[in-house]
C-alpha cells in the first residue's frame, strides 16, 4: 500500500530522484542560501538586471517630470504599452498561483518543487504589472484616488466601472499571493534559522520565521489555513484575468466587446505564465544543480500545460474570427479583416506563428524532454503573448467606428525603456530571491520522500 | 507565582512512524498535556496527541462573510446613498456591477483571516520558547521528531516520566529548562 510515489509510476520520470533523505534534501536546498558563495555569474546577472532597473527608474522619473506625452500614447490609441505590459505581466503571474493553489487542491505532488519560485515569480510579476496602470493615470502621485477613502472632496470612485473592479482584483491578488508565499515560507525560514551559522543571519531568519517550532497543533492549523487559502486563491486567480478582460469586454470597441474574452484571457495568462516558469526553472536547475528536485517530469508536465492552454488560446482566436463573420456586425468583421490585411498584419501573423504554430512542436516527446527546446519554445510563447495584447489593444483602437478618428501607434524609446526596465526589475528580484530564501519548499519536499509516510 | 524551573521532558525519535506510535502510547498512558514536533506536517500526529478542535475554518468563514457583506454595503452606500450618480440611466443600486468587488472583498478578508487566524491561534509570533533551550531541538526543523510531556501535566513526575519514555525506545531524552 505504502509504495513510494516514484516507484508507483515507474514509467515516468520521478518527481524527486531516489536516494534522498530528510537531511540531504534540507542540506541541499538550504546550502544554496546559507553556505554557497555568490558566483561571478550571479554578480554579473544581478548587475545587468540592476542596471536595467535603474533604466526603468530613470524612464519613470522622466515621465513624472514631463507627463505621459513622452510615450507613444495618443488619441485614438490612449492605452498603448502601459496596458499591453500590464496585461502581459499580470498574466505571467497567474502560473504561480495555479501551481501553488490549483495543483495543491488537485493533489499534484510534483508541484512541490516548483511552487516556491513560481509564487515568487507571481509576486514580482504582479509588482511589475501594478507599476503600469499607476504611472499611466497621468498624475501618478494621485493614484491613491483609485481607492475608496473618505476625502474632503466628497467624491467616491465609480463602482460600475470595470477599471475599479480591476483595482480591487489586482490588489486582492497581490495581497493574497504575498500571504500565501509568506506562510509557505515560515517552516523553511525556521529551518534556515536553526541551520544558520552567523548570529545576524540567525536573528533575521528567526524574526521572519515568527518562532515556528513545528508543533503538531501548529502544523494542523497551518495545513488547514494553507488548504483554505489555496481554495480561496483558486477562484481568485481565475477571477483576476477575467476582470482584466472585462476592461476590454465591457467596452464597445470592435474586437473587444465579446464574451469569449474571460476564458481566453485566463488560458492565455496560464500559457504565458508556464512559459516564464520554464524559462526560469531551466537555467536555475542547471546552475544550482537541482536536477534531482526539478526533474524531467516537471519540465514535461509544464510543457503539457502549455500545450493545452495554447490550444484554448488558439480556439479563442478561432472564435474571434468566426464571430467577426457570424455576428453580422460590420465593425467586428472589419476588425478581423484589418488584423489580416491592415497595417498591423505582420505582428498578427507573428502572433499566430508564436502562439499557435511553433508551440505545436511540443507534441513531440523528444522535444518535451529537451530543456533547450523547451526554453526556446517558452521564449517564443512569451513573445507571442505580448504580441497578442499588442494586437488586441492597438489594432482595435487604431481603427474604430469613425474613419475620422483613425490613427497609428508608434511607441517611443521611453515606452521601450520602461518595458525592458521592468524585465530587469523582475530578474533582479529573482536573483535576490535565489540567494536569500530557499527557492524550493524544503518541508514540502520532505513530505515527498518515502520515509515521510507513517507506517501503521 | 513561581515558575517551575523545568518546562517538561523531551524525547527524540528518528522517524514519523516512531513519533506517532510514541505519541499514541503517551496519550494512552494518561499524559494529556503533551506536544509533538516534526519537520513537516504529519497527518496522524495531531490526533495522536489528542488535538481535535481546529478553529481556523470558522475564523475564515467569519472573515469571508464580513468581507462580502461589507464589500457590497460599501458599494451600495457610496453609489446609492452618499454619492448617487446617474450613469446612463442605470439604477443607483446596480447589483450586477457590484458582484466583482463583493467577490474580491470576500476572498481578501477570508484570506487575511486564514493567515492571521492561524498565527493567532498558534500563538505566533513567539520568538522565545523553552523548547529551544534543548540544543538537539535544532534538528526538529531538519530530520528529527520530538515528543514532550509538559511539567504542568498532572501525571508528570521527573523520574516516572523518564522511565516511561525509556520504554518508548527514543534516540535521546532531555529535560527542558523553562
Amino acid at each position: 500500500m505504502s509504495e513510494p510515489l516514484n516507484t508507483l509510476e515507474s514509467d515516468r520520470a520521478p518527481v524527486i530522484e531516489p536516494g534522498h533523505t530528510f537531511a540531504s534534501v534540507t542540506e541541499k536546498i538550504s546550502a544554496i542560501v546559507l553556505t554557497r558563495p555568490a558566483s561571478n555569474g550571479w554578480f554579473a546577472g544581478f548587475g545587468i538586471a540592476f542596471m536595467l532597473t535603474m533604466m526603468m527608474l530613470y524612464a519613470v522619473g522622466y515621465l513624472f517630470l514631463k507627463g505621459i506625452g513622452i510615450w507613444g500614447d495618443t488619441i485614438p490609441i490612449g492605452w498603448g504599452f502601459a496596458i499591453i505590459n500590464f496585461v502581459w505581466w499580470i498574466g505571467i503571474g497567474h502560473a504561480g498561483t495555479l501551481i501553488s493553489a490549483i495543483l495543491l487542491l488537485l493533489r499534484q505532488s510534483w508541484r512541490n518543487s516548483i511552487n516556491r519560485f513560481a509564487e515568487a515569480m507571481t509576486l514580482f510579476a504582479v509588482a511589475c504589472a501594478g507599476l503600469f496602470p499607476a504611472i499611466h493615470v497621468g498624475r501618478p502621485w494621485l493614484a491613491y484616488w483609485l481607492f475608496p477613502y473618505p476625502n474632503t472632496m466628497r467624491v467616491w470612485p465609480q463602482f460600475r466601472s470595470p477599471l475599479m473592479w480591476d483595482v480591487f482584483a489586482v490588489s486582492t491578488y497581490a495581497t493574497i499571493s504575498a500571504l500565501f508565499w509568506f506562510i509557505g515560507l515560515i517552516p523553511d525560514l525556521a529551518t534556515l534559522r536553526d541551520r544558520a551559522e552567523h548570529t545576524t543571519t540567525k536573528i533575521i531568519y528567526g524574526i521572519l520565521s515568527l518562532g515556528w517550532r513545528g508543533s503538531a497543533r501548529h502544523w494542523h492549523r497551518y495545513e488547514t489555513a494553507y488548504l483554505l487559502l489555496a481554495g480561496l486563491a483558486t477562484p481568485l486567480v481565475l477571477s483576476v484575468h477575467t476582470v482584466v478582460s472585462f476592461d476590454f469586454a465591457i467596452g464597445i470597441v470592435p474586437g473587444w466587446h465579446t464574451t469569449i474574452f474571460p476564458p481566453y484571457f485566463v488560458a492565455g495568462a496560464i500559457y504565458s505564465g508556464f512559459a516564464m516558469v520554464l524559462m526560469l526553472a531551466i537555467p536555475i536547475r542547471k546552475i544550482y544543480g537541482l536536477e534531482d528536485f526539478i526533474t524531467e517530469r516537471h519540465l514535461q508536465n509544464s510543457a503539457k500545460v502549455m500545450l493545452a492552454t495554447g490550444l484554448i488560446v488558439a480556439y479563442g482566436y478561432g472564435i474571434e474570427a468566426f464571430m467577426g463573420w457570424y455576428s453580422g456586425d460590420r465593425y467586428d468583421a472589419f476588425t478581423i479583416w484589418n488584423r489580416l490585411h491592415g497595417r498591423y498584419a505582420i505582428p498578427y501573423y507573428m502572433l499566430l506563428l508564436c502562439n499557435i504554430f511553433i508551440p505545436q512542436v511540443l507534441w513531440i516527446r523528444k522535444l518535451r524532454k529537451s530543456p533547450l527546446a523547451l526554453f526556446l519554445v517558452s521564449f517564443v510563447v512569451l513573445v507571442g503573448m505580448w504580441l497578442e495584447r499588442f494586437i488586441i489593444i492597438v489594432v482595435s483602437l487604431s481603427r474604430d467606428f469613425l474613419t475620422s478618428s483613425w490613427g497609428m501607434y508608434y511607441p517611443t524609446r521611453w515606452d521601450w525603456m520602461t518595458y525592458i526596465g521592468t524585465l530587469g526589475f523582475f530578474l533582479a528580484c529573482m536573483f535576490l530571491f535565489c540567494r536569500l530564501l530557499p527557492m524550493i519548499s524544503i518541508f514540502e519536499m520532505r513530505t515527498l520522500l518515502p520515509e515521510a509516510e507513517v507506517k501503521e | 507565582m513561581k515558575r517551575d524551573p523545568i518546562y517538561g521532558l523531551m524525547a527524540e525519535f528518528d522517524s514519523p512512524t516512531a513519533l506517532v506510535e510514541a505519541a499514541r502510547k503517551t496519550h494512552a498512558a494518561g499524559y494529556k498535556k503533551i506536544d509533538a514536533y516534526s519537520p513537516f506536517p504529519v497527518e496522524e500526529l495531531a490526533e495522536a496527541i489528542g488535538f481535535h478542535h481546529d478553529e481556523v475554518p470558522l475564523v475564515v468563514l467569519i472573515g469571508g462573510i464580513v468581507g462580502g457583506v461589507s464589500g457590497y454595503l460599501m458599494q451600495w452606500w457610496i453609489s446609492a446613498v452618499d454619492y448617487p450618480l446617474n450613469i446612463g440611466g442605470k439604477p443607483y443600486n446596480s447589483w450586477p456591477a457590484f458582484i466583482v468587488i463583493t467577490f474580491e472583498m470576500t476572498i481578501l478578508f477570508a484570506g487575511i483571516s486564514a493567515v492571521l487566524g492561524m498565527l493567532a491561534l498558534n500563538g505566533l509570533p513567539m520568538p522565545y520558547h523553552p523548547v529551544f533551550n534543548v540544543p538537539r531541538f535544532a534538528l526538529a526543523s531538519k530530520d528529527r521528531f520530538f515528543l514532550i510531556v509538559f511539567s504542568s501535566d498532572k501525571k508528570y513526575d521527573p523520574a516516572g516520566t523518564r522511565q516511561f519514555f525509556e520504554t518508548l525506545a527514543p534516540r535521546s531524552i532531555s529535560e527542558v529548562p523553562s
